[in-house]
């Protein structure tokens, strides 16, 4: 698995936009918008690679900052001049109110990317990037608000090992997010959508990456992952409690959430 | 050799048929038709896409790679070739003997041009999506000998250069690849070396691809000492202008 993402790495977002003709962006906005970040949150976005997670979470912690702001301010035409410049300094020191996110990878070559895209978008403050397995994670237990792995947890060997190092590293009353393809139950989409990607992925991989087998592999992945029934039961075997999940494009995709309690 | 390869790999079920030899990837008809129109767009988008050339080449050689190797066949010294399959490979040739050898003789030639342009034989693709192993084969040789076909036609790697040999390539195998490269190619071009291309260089290919009997029947790890003038003119390629 090491081996194809490291091959990967460069291409990754083209790719991502090729195969699913631009709608992961959709799939990880909705992700985003489920979870709600309000300032302050601490998040670990784990097989994070290239950065899409944590920069939707950042994005979405400055606008709700913002309007905190603009609120405040709002609040504030009673005071004199010399208060209101005082309370918007302090406020402006931190425009993400505190939030912070890990991103956290196995491979190097994804986060070389993330970084490099972290700098030419702009990305600095609240933004970590660490070296790491997700089934053993280089983190204290109970220290983050939100976990989060998109399109990661298929690629994971052990993935009830992940779960648990999940359930560790999370604070009580933290929550679970999980991105990631799954099962298709109605038959004529899943005849197109099998169609589609054992045709013509593989050769969006050779002709854009030059790589078919990584692509051969990524679709046959998809296919051995388990539905999401499934996947709810060995989140709620990790010890996670009101796990649910959320189908998008007919099950394409599904979001599961759990919390710790 | 097909069947080994079988039987050491557990495959899920292959699109298009069995492995049928080391690197072969087996692709359905609408695999193919989609990597002949995206290797076809992504090699005019960016030329230094050399696999996507490649890729074009095997997914549209259907009709041009039977005949070439029906040709092999006929002709005795393509048959011992077709039995042989001699490799060109750095590690098959035995570079400072060649380059022991007299000036003008064709491994002399070969040796320079690979040293003046900076390029290997290694740098070869292996074949992917041809469906049959011979044809594979067909396709390889033909991948390995295009640097011959540089010494021979006396023409150097640059653009210009490839162009002319794309054109007497086009003339001699017939494959669509080269046939596309010859049209396409020299859009990159100046004028001014369009004119020489127009006016000297594709005639002179043409009327010696034309002339010339098929290049892939001829044994060229047997004939490096033989001067490449002399080769030239057993082959039918007219000196170069």
């Amino acid at each position: 698995v090491y081996q194809v993402f490291e091959s990967v790495a460069k291409k990754y977002d083209v790719m991502n936009d090729s195969m699913t003709l631009g709608i992961h962006r959709v799939w990880k906005d909705i992700l985003i918008h489920k979870m709600n970040p309000s300032p302050g949150t601490l998040l670990l976005d784990v097989a994070g690679g290239t950065g899409d997670i944590a920069f939707r979470f950042i994005n979405y912690v400055r606008s709700v900052r913002e309007q905190q702001l603009q609120r405040k301010l709002k609040h504030h035409q009673n005071l004199s001049w010399q208060e209101i410049f005082e309370s918007y300094q302090e406020d402006k020191s931190n425009s993400l109110g505190d939030s912070q996110v890990v991103v956290c990878d196995i491979n190097r070559e994804m986060l070389k990317v993330g970084k490099q895209k972290a700098q030419h978008l702009g990305y600095s403050e609240g933004l970590s990037w660490v070296l790491g397995n997700a089934e053993e994670l280089p983190f204290d237990d109970d220290k983050f608000d939100v976990y989060t792995i998109a399109f990661g947890i298929r690629n994971v060997t052990r993935i009830d090992l992940a779960l648990q190092e999940a359930y560790r590293v999370l604070k009580p009353g933290g929550r679970f997010l999980c991105l990631e393809f799954s099962r298709v139950s109605n038959p004529v989409i899943s005849r197109l959508y099998d169609l589609y990607s054992f045709q013509v992925i593989p050769v969006l991989g050779e002709v854009i990456a030059g790589d078919w087998k990584s692509y051969q592999y990524l679709v046959e992945s998809i296919r051995q992952f388990p539905p999401q029934e499934e996947l709810k039961a060995m989140i709620e075997d990790a010890g996670f409690f009101k796990v649910d999940y959320e189908n998008l494009n007919f099950g394409i995709v599904a979001i599961h959430s759990g919390f710790k309690l | 050799r097909g069947g080994e390869e079988e039987e050491e790999e557990e495959d899920v079920e292959e699109e298009g048929g069995p492995r049928l030899y080391p690197g072969h990837i087996p692709t359905s008809p609408l695999q193919k038709a989609l990597l002949a129109a995206g290797s076809a767009v992504m090699a005019l988008y960016d030329p230094y896409r050399h696999d996507m050339v490649a890729v074009l080449g095997e997914t549209t050689g259907c009709l041009a790679l039977p005949n070439l190797r029906d040709k092999m066949k006929h002709h005795p010294e393509g048959y011992r070739i077709l039995q042989e399959r001699p490799r060109i490979r750095l590690s098959t040739l035995d570079m400072s003997r060649l380059r022991g050898l007299p000036d003008g003789s064709l491994g002399r030639e070969y040796v320079r041009f690979l040293e003046d342009n900076k390029v290997s034989p290694d740098t070869r693709m292996l074949p992917k999506f041809v469906d049959d192993e011979e044809l594979a084969y067909v396709i390889q040789r033909y991948r390995e000998v295009h640097d011959l076909m540089h010494t021979l036609l006396g023409m150097p790697t640059n653009m210009l250069g490839e162009v002319v040999v794309k054109w007497f390539e086009a003339v001699q195998t017939g494959l669509p690849m080269c046939v596309l490269g010859a049209a396409f190619g020299p859009v990159r071009l100046s004028t001014r070396k369009l004119q020489v291309l127009a006016t000297e260089l594709v005639p002179w290919a043409i009327r010696s691809g034309l002339n010339a009997s098929c290049v892939l029947n001829v044994y060229y790890e047997q004939r490096w000492e033989q001067p490449v003038e002399s080769l030239r003119e057993e082959i039918g390629i007219f000196p170069p202008p």
